[in-house]
């Protein structure tokens, strides 16, 4: 089992860090208020989890300015993606594996 | 953590994969309306072509690529059409705002968004291909291309929605393929694409999803 467990990645171990990876995982880009109204929480709590995956470069976040307006959008990066596979091959195997 | 909690992330990651890739809240009651104005709109062309003593056994008639409508009857078939699109959609948008705000679901959302333009493309295309082939008095082919093009631009948005809309652009597909094999009888197959399926189609989709 504890085999099994190490490729668990911490970091997704948390339903809204693991809901940003996997809305990120089918769309290109995303922007703040996209991620808030799908997950359904609230601005400071969506933008300490963004903090946290964008500290370990799991997504990368783009600025630019509709008119004189920010527009903040985030995408995966190519590590995000990988560790995020990872991340469900593991689950996949633990849920195969029952006892 | 045990094994529950990680089959819920499972289900969680597909749901929210798949929430934020499809809009959902298209309503079944905007079908049904849709056929409806289809068919009274075939009602009125019908009406239409028989004030001007028009032979409605046109499968000969219409073979001939330069046949001449009066030209007057001509706008007035186009602009019926119009209406038709235009009231549809104007019913779509307002009863698909209704149910996204039941849903608590955006209505303008990356996969709206999406949606609207993978459905104009194929859509508007088609629109113009018909408008320019009317234009050079190619009549015949204007129902079976307009069904062609509404089913590719169904299977097209189908990506962004509920996937059965896939299975309705199937069936226009199919029809607008077997007006132009039993050709002439395109007000019929009209009738059938537009009105009866989309009617048909609205209902199940109504029963099935918006009752529960």
């Amino acid at each position: 089992m504890k085999d099994l467990i190490k490729n668990i990645n911490k970091l997704f171990d948390h339903r809204i860090r693991l809901g940003i990876m996997s809305a990120l995982m089918v769309n290109d880009t995303l922007d703040f208020n996209t991620l808030k109204d799908l997950l359904d929480v609230t601005d400071g709590n969506l933008a300490s989890h963004i903090k946290a995956l964008e500290r370990a470069e799991y997504i990368k976040i783009r600025k630019s300015f509709i008119g004189k307006k920010t527009n903040t959008k985030y995408n995966a990066t190519h590590l995000g993606t990988l560790e995020f596979k990872k991340h469900l091959a593991a689950l996949e195997r633990i849920i195969n594996n029952k006892p | 953590m045990n094994e529950k909690d990680y089959l819920k992330d499972i289900s969680e990651i597909k749901d929210i994969m798949n929430r934020s890739t499809r809009f959902i809240s298209l309503s079944g009651l905007s079908g049904i309306l849709a056929g409806t104005y289809a068919l009274l709109g075939a009602f009125i062309a019908y009406k239409l072509l028989e004030d001007v003593n028009y032979n409605f056994d046109y499968s000969t008639e219409i073979l001939k690529t330069n046949y001449t409508i009066l030209g007057s009857l001509k706008n007035s078939l186009i602009g019926l059409a119009l209406i038709v699109a235009f009231l549809s959609a104007i019913t779509g948008y307002v009863l698909t705002k209704k149910k996204a705000k039941k849903n608590n679901e955006n209505i303008w959302t990356p996969a709206s968004r999406q949606l609207i333009s993978s459905f104009a493309i194929p859509m508007i295309t088609g629109g113009v291909f018909i408008f320019l082939l009317i234009e050079r008095g190619i009549y015949g082919i204007a129902a079976p291309a307009a069904l062609i093009f509404y089913g590719l631009a169904l299977i097209n948005a189908s990506k962004y929605t509920l996937s059965q809309v896939r299975f309705l652009g199937v069936l226009e597909i199919l029809l607008g393929l077997l007006a132009l094999v039993f050709f002439g009888n395109g007000l019929l197959f009209w009738i059938l694409g537009f009105g009866i399926l989309h009617i048909i189609y609205g209902a199940l989709m109504y029963f099935k999803i918006e009752r529960n």
